[in-house]
């Protein structure tokens, strides 16, 4: 077995020993549940799909990614398990791709179980499935980038406090970034290629087509590459860190 | 085998490990001895890979842990200090996580899986869960991760730390037990654990290597080395008598139980010469003792002379 899959492994049955897995699926569903019924017109709109679901996720995220992610390094740097690891034959890169792969699959679970709302849709009229489908694929790709968000900002302190407010922070800031209050707000201080790039930079505006089921290429890539770029920056922090 | 050339790890202003050059061969226990902060742990975690060296290179088996760190941590088994294991995995299930971290085949897996929870004695509490452990069944439990793999090269920081008489025994003599065709490098600072385990001691303050020798150099250096001590209760043994004999250099009355010890002339023995004479004046000695000298006496010398130096420096 390689060691990706060992830490992985190691990592996933670590989220299930405590109550935290079970707390986190519950609320997660709940949450899910209460926001597209309440607050996103499910029934009123009068439509047979999943729009008012998938519009709340990057929100979702947005709150129980950091709680996954938070404990990822910083437990184990003060628990001195870090030590442990890393003095095991493995690179950085195995070990942070086995975490990532661990909360993202958790994050995965957790999208998985809201398959009765997409049984209800489907009882109610008849959405297009394929759509529906290409949503679920693109919010999750979308918590893999808040997932590596995660990662990277809890390999930079040994505190899980810091590193949950941290994650949601950057997080906010990245979901807020195209908004228009934002843009709006910066448009006097920054040229205009600046507002440009700072308004591809947001989630939201990549995540809006994919909820309404388009998935379009550029969409996806900045989910991949912001991902992957996160994870980089994680491993960096974390060699950086063993030479300082 | 462990070498280390001028290992040097710097935190910002302060230097914890100066320029460490050792080597450990097989069938060595190489004790790693030094007060707390001496920047034993610093240097353990350099050859363990955990930290980079500001300069200078560590090797383990020829594999150097900054170019060829996977081979490096290969062929070495570590016992961090402190033994951190998972505390919310069982026994069970952390040997197993080691056992394929270090890609040990299912057969070798399950062989030494047994082997080391037999030589360790966690049959109990396999599938206990880590955090509920005492602190010495923790340490085993970090012992049995470090040589699951059965490594050639052992580096254990503190391995009895914090254990009862009882547990210190056993782990010593799984030491023992390893070291023959294996390379062993503990670091402690219970100066009883180099005269149990270690065949050579290295000495580090300050990050800086002191002395380089094997427990009885170290004791020889000692100025109780070769002094006889005993008791004579009751009985006004004179210490002038003493005194004139050629060999002896000074006389020392311990004030709480009366002990008197005789210390040597560079070089002279004087065991015979002063039972001669306790016999010819026909004084009651309890017991007499030859003593081998005192590493403790020793190690505060080296190490607290280095302190001096580095105040008045």
């Amino acid at each position: 077995m390689s060691p990706v899959s060992a830490v992985m492994r190691r990592e996933l049955r670590s989220f299930f020993v405590t109550p935290m897995a079970y707390v986190f699926l519950v609320i997660f569903l709940v949450l899910a549940g209460i926001l597209t019924f309440y607050t996103g017109d499910f029934y009123e709109r009068g439509q047979a799909d999943l729009q008012p679901f998938f519009v709340v996720h990057p929100w979702l995220y947005l709150i129980l990614v950091p709680a996954i992610t938070m404990r990822m390094w910083a437990e184990e740097a003060k628990g001195g398990t870090l030590e442990l690891l890393l003095s095991l034959p493995l690179t950085l890169w195995q070990a942070m791709l086995g975490k990532f792969l661990a909360a993202w699959l958790f994050i995965g679970l957790a999208l998985a179980l809201t398959f009765p709302i997409w049984l209800t849709v489907n009882y109610l009229g008849a959405p297009d499935n394929g759509v529906i489908f290409a949503s679920y694929l693109g919010s999750w790709l979308m918590a893999g980038s808040f997932v590596a968000i995660g990662a990277c900002l809890s390999a930079l302190t040994r505190s899980q406090v810091v590193a949950f407010v941290l994650t949601a922070t950057v997080c906010v800031l990245l979901i807020l970034a195209g908004q228009p209050q934002v843009l709006d707000f910066f448009s006097g201080a920054l040229p205009r290629k600046l507002i440009n790039a700072l308004a591809y930079l947001s989630m939201l505006r990549h995540f809006e087509a994919i909820a309404r089921g388009v998935l379009d290429l550029r969409d996806l890539a900045y989910f991949v590459l912001s991902t992957a770029g996160w994870l980089v920056a994680g491993v960096l922090l974390l060699e950086l860190k063993r030479v300082r | 085998m462990i070498e280390t050339e001028r290992l040097t790890r710097r935190y910002g202003q302060l230097t914890a490990v100066d320029a460490l050059s050792i080597r450990a061969e097989p069938g060595q226990v190489l004790g790693l001895l030094g007060p707390n902060g001496a920047g034993k742990s610093t240097a353990m975690r350099m050859i363990a890979g955990f930290l980079a060296p500001s300069s200078g290179t560590a090797r383990v088996c020829g594999h150097d842990v900054q170019r060829a760190p996977l081979a490096a941590r290969r062929a070495l088994g570590y016992l961090p200090e402190g033994a951190p294991s998972y505390g919310e995995m069982t026994v069970r299930e952390f040997l197993v996580f080691i056992a394929r971290m270090r890609k040990l085949t299912a057969e070798m897996g399950r062989r030494r899986f047994d082997e080391v929870v037999g030589w360790l004695q966690l049959e109990d509490v396999l599938d206990t869960g880590i955090d509920t452990l005492s602190k010495g069944l923790r340490r085993r439990v970090g012992l049995a991760q470090a040589i699951l793999h059965d490594p050639p090269v052992l580096m254990l920081d503190e391995p009895t730390d914090g254990l009862d008489p009882n547990q210190k025994h056993t782990v010593r003599q799984l030491i023992d037990a390893m070291a023959r065709e294996r390379t062993i490098l503990i670091s402690t600072h219970l100066l009883e654990e180099v005269h149990a385990l270690c065949n050579r001691v290295v000495i580090v303050a300050r990050g800086r290597l002191l002395a380089d020798a094997t427990p009885a150099e170290l004791e020889a250096r000692s100025r109780y080395h070769g002094a006889v001590s005993f008791s004579a209760p009751g009985s006004g043994v004179s210490q002038e008598m003493l005194g004139r004999l050629p060999q002896v250099a000074s006389i020392e009355v311990d004030p709480l139980d009366g002990r008197i010890t005789v210390f040597p002339k560079p070089g002279a023995r004087i065991l015979e010469p002063v039972e001669q004479l306790l016999r010819e004046q026909g004084l009651e000695v309890s017991e007499i003792q030859l003593e081998r000298g005192r590493l403790d006496e020793v190690f505060r010398q080296i190490t607290t002379a280095q302190d001096a130096a580095g105040a008045s420096a």
